[in-house]
């Protein structure tokens, strides 16, 4: 008989806490398959953030930190520099990484440190229970922006992705979407060549995923899709800002 | 080995690179800057790593991720730069990892000055960071002395996975004093060294088939099994109380009629007023916390003879260490205090004048 689809070697036997509709748990097992393709299982190691990939660490089936809010970039330093042979990578949120912990991504990413990045950006805190996040649209209510976020108090969404591609040392970084069939292909391709380019030991490489959270956002996991379409994809164009391997910069 | 004149700073970063100290991850402030500047330029050439990260944070949080790989890390800092890396220090106490960390104290609260302090000894030895825990923590009083407390932190901090704090001040970081290194670890007992964690750090999997799972974490979500993690941290704590005290009896006897307790370049200074007195016909003894954590309160107690009538503490803030030596005490005779503030240190004539107006 062959086997068309089973679970990933990289992923453990738990099941996934996150809730009806969540996309992490895509977003991890593209992560998982791609570990999986390019035989990575014995020398990967991934550092889980504080918010609802928290317990990460559990579902990865390789070596495994948990960090403090904000600072896995900075953990992964440590790994990697103690460890020059395994491969890390940060798995992070947009409270985590965008707000609490912009100088360790901004300085792991100057660095050209060799890790990978993979940012879900969801506009929202999950975890805590929707608040407003670096990432949250103008005008978009939250939990702590009950009137919608006033760009003119608060500012407007932090563009990650682009943050990241004004530094000089970045290898690769690419947006991309988890809301359709397709567009998850094409995250999974991005994934994979973030993953081969480390294993290469090309530097520091990003990707940044468009995700939902239909739990704090009040919206059905399929029209929570719709709506990130609409309202996220125009602010957060999907693409590849910069891929060293192919030189596009 | 001759003795080679150097500052504490220095002398402490040399100790660690020879105990197979490899990372090395800091931000710079004074008084301690003179560390920072020697691992920058040591550690390449001994193959090293030296990374100056962009804040306190990220630079325990480093020691964090380096420490969890299972091989021999160190940060240093002073007192704000301490305060900073509060977050990462109870996170690794949580995950139970051995780490070197250093604080070059200066004085405080906020920015203070750069002046030498000992007002970061709650910090250390009560917490400083969130939760229940504690951190090995050494006092050293002469550059000697700091130089070979960085061997002994990392032999503690692996042998206990725990981190280990050396409490230096700017007094011992500037000052320049002769020092003897023991030999440099060979390349085969780095190898080992690096090794030694190998069952529980991140690491490849190169032993068996099937690939492991190792996980670095502080978070137990479950409140019967955090309890008994945090059982299990003390149990290991109640075991380095036992195993690892140190202090310094320094003419202690039955005729004393003050007992001095001072820790850390305090110590010296009190140390060469008890000199003087002694020369004078008076009789003094001092006990000198040599772990600050875990305190001798038995052997302080211990050391009150019968015609003491007062135990004298001397330190550099407004108090602290003073907490300690009244529970070892214990309302036995009455303690006394005296202390300097604002990077100020009092003078062996000074110490002089306080302990003559005992008699």
């Amino acid at each position: 008989m062959e086997i068309i689809a089973q679970r990933p070697k990289a992923l453990t036997k738990l099941s996934f806490t996150y809730c009806p509709g969540c996309l992490h748990g895509v977003a991890h097992r593209l992560i998982a398959e791609a570990v999986d393709e390019l035989g990575l299982n014995d020398v990967m190691t991934g550092v889980a953030p504080v918010g609802c990939s928290v317990f990460a660490y559990k579902f990865f089936d390789f070596d495994m930190a948990q960090a403090a809010h904000g600072r896995a970039p900075a953990v992964a330093t440590g790994i990697k520099r103690a460890r020059p042979n395994m491969h890390v990578f940060t798995y992070q949120g947009d409270g985590d990484l965008a707000a609490i912990g912009t100088a360790e991504i901004v300085h792991a990413a100057n660095r050209g440190e060799h890790m990978s990045v993979f940012f879900v950006n969801n506009a929202i805190y999950g975890m805590t229970g929707g608040q407003m996040a670096p990432t949250t649209l103008p005008e978009m209510k939250t939990t702590t922006s009950p009137y919608g976020r006033k760009t003119d108090d608060i500012g407007f969404p932090i563009r990650v992705s682009e943050l990241i591609n004004s530094l000089i040392a970045p290898y690769y970084i690419e947006r991309v979407s988890l809301l359709t069939p397709a567009d998850i292909i094409k995250a999974k391709k991005a994934v994979k060549k973030a993953l081969l380019y480390n294993k290469e030991g090309r530097g520091f490489t990003f990707v940044e995923f468009i995700s939902t959270c239909p739990t704090n956002w009040g919206i059905d996991p399929l029209k929570s899709r719709e709506w990130a379409k609409e309202n996220m994809l125009p602010f957060f164009k999907v693409g590849c800002l910069r891929d060293k391997g192919e030189g596009v910069e | 080995m001759t003795k080679v004149l150097m500052k504490g700073n220095e002398a402490v970063a040399e100790a660690a690179i020879r105990s197979g100290c490899r990372l090395y991850f800091a931000y710079p402030i004074t008084p301690q800057s003179e560390l920072i500047e020697y691992m920058a330029k040591m550690m390449p050439k001994v193959g090293g790593t030296f990374l100056q990260a962009e804040s306190e944070v990220a630079a325990i949080n480093m020691v964090y991720g380096a420490a969890g790989a299972g091989r021999r890390v160190m940060t240093s800092s002073s007192s704000p730069g301490i305060s900073l890396k509060m977050e990462g220090i109870s996170y690794i106490a949580g995950a139970q990892l051995p780490a070197v960390i250093i604080n070059v104290q200066r004085g405080g609260p906020g920015l203070g000055d750069i002046q030498p302090g000992q007002s970061d000894y709650f910090q250390a030895v009560k917490g400083g960071g969130h939760g229940d825990y504690h951190l090995i923590v050494l006092a050293p009083s002469s550059v000697q002395e700091f130089a070979d407390m960085a061997g002994e932190a990392f032999d503690l901090a692996d042998k206990y996975r725990t981190a280990v704090m050396i409490l230096a001040d700017g007094m011992l970081g500037q000052m320049m004093e002769p020092v003897e290194f023991k030999p440099a670890k060979t390349a085969e007992e780095i190898e080992a060294l690096n090794s030694q964690h190998h069952d529980w750090c991140i690491c490849p999997n190169v032993e068996g088939p099937e690939h492991h799972h190792h996980e670095i974490n502080s978070l137990e979500i479950d409140p019967s099994v955090l309890e008994q993690h945090v059982y299990n941290l003390y149990d290991n704590y109640a075991t380095i109380e036992k195993n690892e005290l140190r202090y310094e009896s320094y003419n202690v006897s039955d005729d004393n009629e003050i007992l001095c307790v001072a820790w850390g370049t305090a110590s010296r200074i009190v140390k060469s007023a008890i000199n003087e007195l002694k020369v004078e016909g008076k009789s003094i003894g001092m006990i000198r916390p040599i772990t600050v954590w875990p305190f001798p309160y038995q052997e302080i107690d211990a050391a009150i003879g019968k015609n003491v009538k007062k135990v004298y503490v001397f330190e550099l803030n407004m108090g602290q260490m003073l907490d300690d030596v009244k529970i070892a005490v214990n309302g036995k005779v009455p303690v006394d205090f005296w202390g300097k503030v604002g990077g100020i240190v009092f003078t062996p004539a000074e110490i002089k004048t306080k302990l003559e107006e005992c008699f």
